[in-house]
Order: structure tokens, then C-alpha cells, then sequence
């Protein structure tokens, strides 16, 4: 278990390296991601310690963002003044932002799925 | 008697581990909470720990970095997280790569609605534009999100809490959207919720299918980096 851990921390590691040394928009993290995927195609298979470590920590995802959530304590002034703008905008752009996406998803994902001669799904 | 207990606080506030005893603890009475209620969707757990810690923090006069010096280690564990995030998506891998072209057209047309429909309604309702450069990025997963906004001479740390407040309220209202939008695919379902609410969306995903949070993931990862190729070329444009 301890050699997952370790793989998981070097792939974060690995992606951190990159994104410096090409000077990449995205975070080491996603592509340590990436690199993970990778890794995991060309040995077609998920070890089951690997399955163990990630799944743990990704069924306790949420808990992760806690500490960052936090921070709301230090903009509350510049929240409370600009709640109306601030509230509404967040609340209808993502909501918006989620339904255009799953519209044009199943719209468009169906239609790949019938020419992968799977047939129809989801309702 | 009062001494010894200011001591004891003393002590004990100055210590990584009561910050970080506080935020496991208040996660899982959000949890618990929110399980009790059936789940229903506006005592999201996240929402009820932050709320919680905020007024402990506010009540005994602790400031956020002294909080942070322990809440660090939980904050930390974001990156090994999103590695794994590898593991779903080599499961759902087949799906995934059938439905490729999909993926692309319906994660660039999110990643645009997210960032104009934010803008433009909180310029519209009279938002500085601090705040606005602020919450451009409001969608993408912190770290990028962040550095977006620094680039464009928002505040960083003000978008850290929009980013939060963002996934918050799509992990918590996104999925009635859907039903009342009628998508029941998984698939859609996953890639609608990390690309308007990245990580805690995609949390909020996976506990209710693995197909909806390697969707999802993937989303998260893609609109991270479509938001920051396609910010700076919008901004060209309006500015």
C-alpha cells in the first residue's frame, strides 16, 4: 500500500516538474492525472492496492475542500457588499453552465453512441 | 479554574492538530446531517463544516492562517486526490474515448457559458471589477482558477472562496437541474457537473455513479485547461 501512496505522490510530483519546466496552464495535479492514465493503459490493469489507496481517497473527496472553504472569512466584508452581484451571478451561471453542457452532451453523445453501433441510451 | 483552561487553549490552539481535529470533526456532522435529512441537497456537507468552523473561528477569535497551519494536511490531500482521479476514467476509458468529439464540443460551450453568463450578470448587477476578474474563472478548479486571476489582477484568495461557493452550489442544486432538464444519462450528467463545478462536483458525482464522477473528472481536468487557453483570448476581445 505504501508503494501506491508513493506512486500517487510521484505522479502529483512528475506533473508538478513539467508544468514548470514547459510553463503549462494547467496543475501539476491534472497532469499527474494524465500521467496516471497513461500509466495505466500501458500496463492495462489497475493494481488492487492502487484501487484501494484511490478509492479512499476519492470517496472522501469532499472533506478536501474544507480548509480552502474556510477562507470565505476573509472576504466576508467584500461578499456582504456585493452579495446581490456576486450570489446571483454564481447561482445562475452555474446552473445555466450545467444544463447547456448536459444538453449538448446527450444531444451530441447519443449520436456518437449510435455510430459506435451501441444503440441509444440513458432516456 | 478559568486560567487553567485559557492555558489549556492556549496550548492547544497553537498545535496543527486542534485545527485539524476541528475540520474532520466538522465534516462529518456535516455528513451526518445531511444523511439524516435524506440527503437533500442544500445541507450540502462542505457548506455545513464551513459554516460551522467559520463561527468556532469567529467565536474564539482565531484567525484563518493560524487555522490553516492544521487544516493544511486535510487541504494538502487535493493533489493525490485528483491523481486518482485516473482510476475512474481507465475504467470508464472505452466510454470515454467513444464519445470523444462529444466531450469536446459540449466542454468548450460549458467552459464559455460559465465564464460570459458569470461576467456579464454580475457587471450587470454593478460588481467592481475586481470582482469581476475575481469570478471570471469562478469554475475551474482552484489552483488554476487562482492563478487566472492573479494574471488578470483579480484576488487570488477572493477567487479560492467563489471557486468553493461555485462547486457548493453546483454539487448542491446541479443535480435538479438535470432532472428538471430531463438528462438522465450518467455520462452528461458527469461532464455537466465538472465543468461548471469542478472537484466538488465531481465529488458529489461519484456518489452516485462512477460513470457521472470519471465524467465528471474528466470535465474537470479539460475545462481547467480549456479556461485558461480561451480566458486570455476573451479578455483580448472586451478589453
Amino acid at each position: 500500500m505504501l508503494f501506491f501512496i508513493t506512486l500517487i505522490f510521484a505522479c502529483q510530483l512528475a506533473g508538478e516538474l513539467l508544468k514548470v519546466a514547459f510553463g503549462l496552464p494547467v496543475p501539476g495535479p491534472v497532469i499527474g492525472m494524465v500521467l496516471l492514465l497513461v500509466g495505466l493503459i500501458v500496463k492495462g490493469g489497475i493494481p488492487e492496492g492502487l484501487g484501494r489507496v484511490g478509492d479512499t481517497l476519492l470517496s472522501n473527496m469532499s472533506l478536501l475542500f474544507v480548509p480552502a472553504g474556510v477562507g470565505v472569512m476573509l472576504h466576508i466584508a467584500l461578499i456582504g457588499e456585493q452579495a446581490l452581484a456576486i450570489g446571483v451571478a454564481l447561482v445562475a451561471s452555474t446552473l445555466l453552465t450545467i444544463a447547456v453542457t448536459a444538453l449538448i452532451m446527450r444531444v451530441l453523445g447519443r449520436r456518437g453512441q449510435q455510430d459506435a453501433g451501441e444503440g441509444p441510451h440513458g432516456n | 479554574m478559568e486560567t487553567d483552561l485559557y492555558q489549556v487553549w492556549v496550548y492547544l490552539s497553537a498545535s496543527p492538530l486542534l485545527a485539524l481535529t476541528l475540520t474532520l470533526a466538522a465534516y462529518q456532522l456535516g455528513f451526518w446531517i445531511y444523511r439524516r435529512a435524506g440527503f437533500n441537497p442544500l445541507l450540502n456537507p462542505v457548506l455545513i463544516a464551513v459554516v460551522a468552523l467559520v463561527s468556532v473561528l469567529v467565536a474564539t477569535g482565531t484567525d484563518y492562517a493560524t487555522y490553516f497551519e492544521g487544516a493544511q494536511f486535510v487541504h494538502f490531500m487535493l493533489g493525490p486526490a485528483t491523481v486518482s482521479l485516473a482510476l475512474p476514467l481507465y475504467r470508464q476509458f472505452q466510454r470515454v474515448r467513444q464519445s470523444a468529439l462529444a466531450i469536446a464540443v459540449s466542454l468548450l460551450a460549458g467552459s464559455l457559458t460559465a465564464v460570459v453568463s458569470a461576467v456579464s450578470i454580475a457587471w450587470a448587477l454593478g460588481a467592481s471589477e475586481k470582482t469581476l476578474i475575481s469570478l471570471a474563472p469562478k469554475s475551474v478548479t482552484a489552483p488554476v482558477a487562482m492563478g487566472i486571476s492573479e494574471q488578470f489582477g483579480g484576488l487570488p484568495s477572493l477567487t479560492a472562496v467563489l471557486v468553493i461557493l461555485t462547486g457548493i452550489v453546483g454539487a448542491a442544486l446541479g443535480p435538479m437541474v438535470l432532472n428538471l432538464i430531463g438528462v438522465k444519462d450518467m455520462a452528461a450528467r458527469g461532464l455537466a457537473m465538472g465543468t461548471a463545478s469542478h472537484g466538488i462536483g465531481t465529488a458529489r458525482a461519484f456518489q452516485v455513479s462512477e460513470l457521472a464522477g470519471a465524467f465528471s473528472g474528466l470535465a474537470m481536468g479539460l475545462n481547467a485547461l480549456a479556461t485558461a487557453i480561451l480566458l486570455p483570448i476573451l479578455w483580448g476581445w472586451v478589453f
